[in-house]
């Protein structure tokens, strides 16, 4: 049942992604170049909407569906990380003009050379995790 | 979404080269079932619920883009010269798109998180973290955008 659950919430994120163009490569052009709202207005209603819900499950002690507790663990302390990790982050994203959500999105969608960018993505996972006991965190 | 990247190592038998990928993968079976329906998703959007899929963008952007050689800007959902069967075997295509990823998948974990973990759910939680993330996703795309573009087409 839950995975029914997991299952739904992924599709709507994936028709998300596609209709509202969040996983065009030229929507995140044009966003890096300024020349449109339209994903400041995707990412940023999105985050009004966060905002509030975290405000209201932490007021109102809200609990999941299954009736759990709903944690948010604050994230470890550093700068080094999220400067650094976040600014090759960006350069992929820009480059690619897909972060992973849309990249999964775009596999559905058919455009299938972003599969290479997917192995890539991947492989730039284990690479981290190999570097990871000598890069500063 | 970018830690299923890290899972999807471990099936693949990371865990044998390195401790990070050492943990067991059935815990995070939820968030592969999320990516099975961001898939889906995708796969209705294209199909079922689009009359024609072309993105709109500013025509400065296209103008900029025709610019670079990206001819299909204006007229595609995706640019062709990246996004079509032909850049399986065109080498230049195959480099961007290689190259991008691996500092999307490297970024990622590096930074613990995407825009799906910073920006959206780390910023609604109001963590300074996050913030410091997304200004470096930003950071990153700007440079890449309006400086090694000009390089590399």
């Amino acid at each position: 049942m839950r995975t029914v659950g997991y299952l739904a919430i992924g599709i709507l994120f994936g028709i998300t992604m596609f209709k509202s163009e969040a996983a065009s490569w030229f929507r995140i052009y044009e966003m890096f170049r300024f020349e449109s709202f339209h994903m400041y207005g995707i990412i940023g209603s999105a985050l009004v909407i966060g905002v509030l819900m975290v405000q209201l499950i932490e007021r109102f002690n809200i609990k999941s569906f299954y009736g759990e507790e709903i944690n948010f663990p604050p994230k470890a302390k550093s700068v080094a990380r999220y400067a650094i990790g976040g600014l090759i982050f960006g350069l992929g994203w820009g480059l690619a003009g897909a972060c992973p959500g849309p990249i999964f999105t775009l596999i559905g969608a058919g455009f299938l050379p972003i599969l290479v960018v997917l192995v890539a993505a991947m492989l730039g996972t284990f690479l981290y995790g190999m570097l990871r006991d000598r890069l500063p965190h | 979404m970018s830690s299923n990247l890290r899972t999807l190592c471990t099936i693949c038998g990371a865990g044998g080269a390195s401790d990070f990928f050492k943990f067991d993968w059935k815990t995070q079976k939820w968030n592969l079932v999320v990516v099975m329906g961001a898939i889906i998703g995708g796969f209705i959007g294209a199909n079922f619920l689009a009359i024609d899929t072309i993105v709109a963008i500013n025509p400065d952007t296209v103008a900029n883009l025709n610019s670079l050689g990206f001819s299909s800007a204006g007229q595609a959902y995706m640019p062709t010269e990246l996004f079509d069967n032909a850049a399986f075997t065109d080498f230049k295509s195959l480099v961007i798109l290689a190259i991008g990823g691996l500092l999307v998948g490297f970024g990622a974990r590096y930074a613990g998180g995407c825009t799906s973990g910073h920006a959206i759910s780390g910023l609604s939680n109001l963590q300074l973290p996050s913030l410091i993330a997304v200004i470096g996703f930003f950071a990153g795309g700007l440079a890449m955008v309006h400086f090694i573009f000009t390089l590399l087409f």
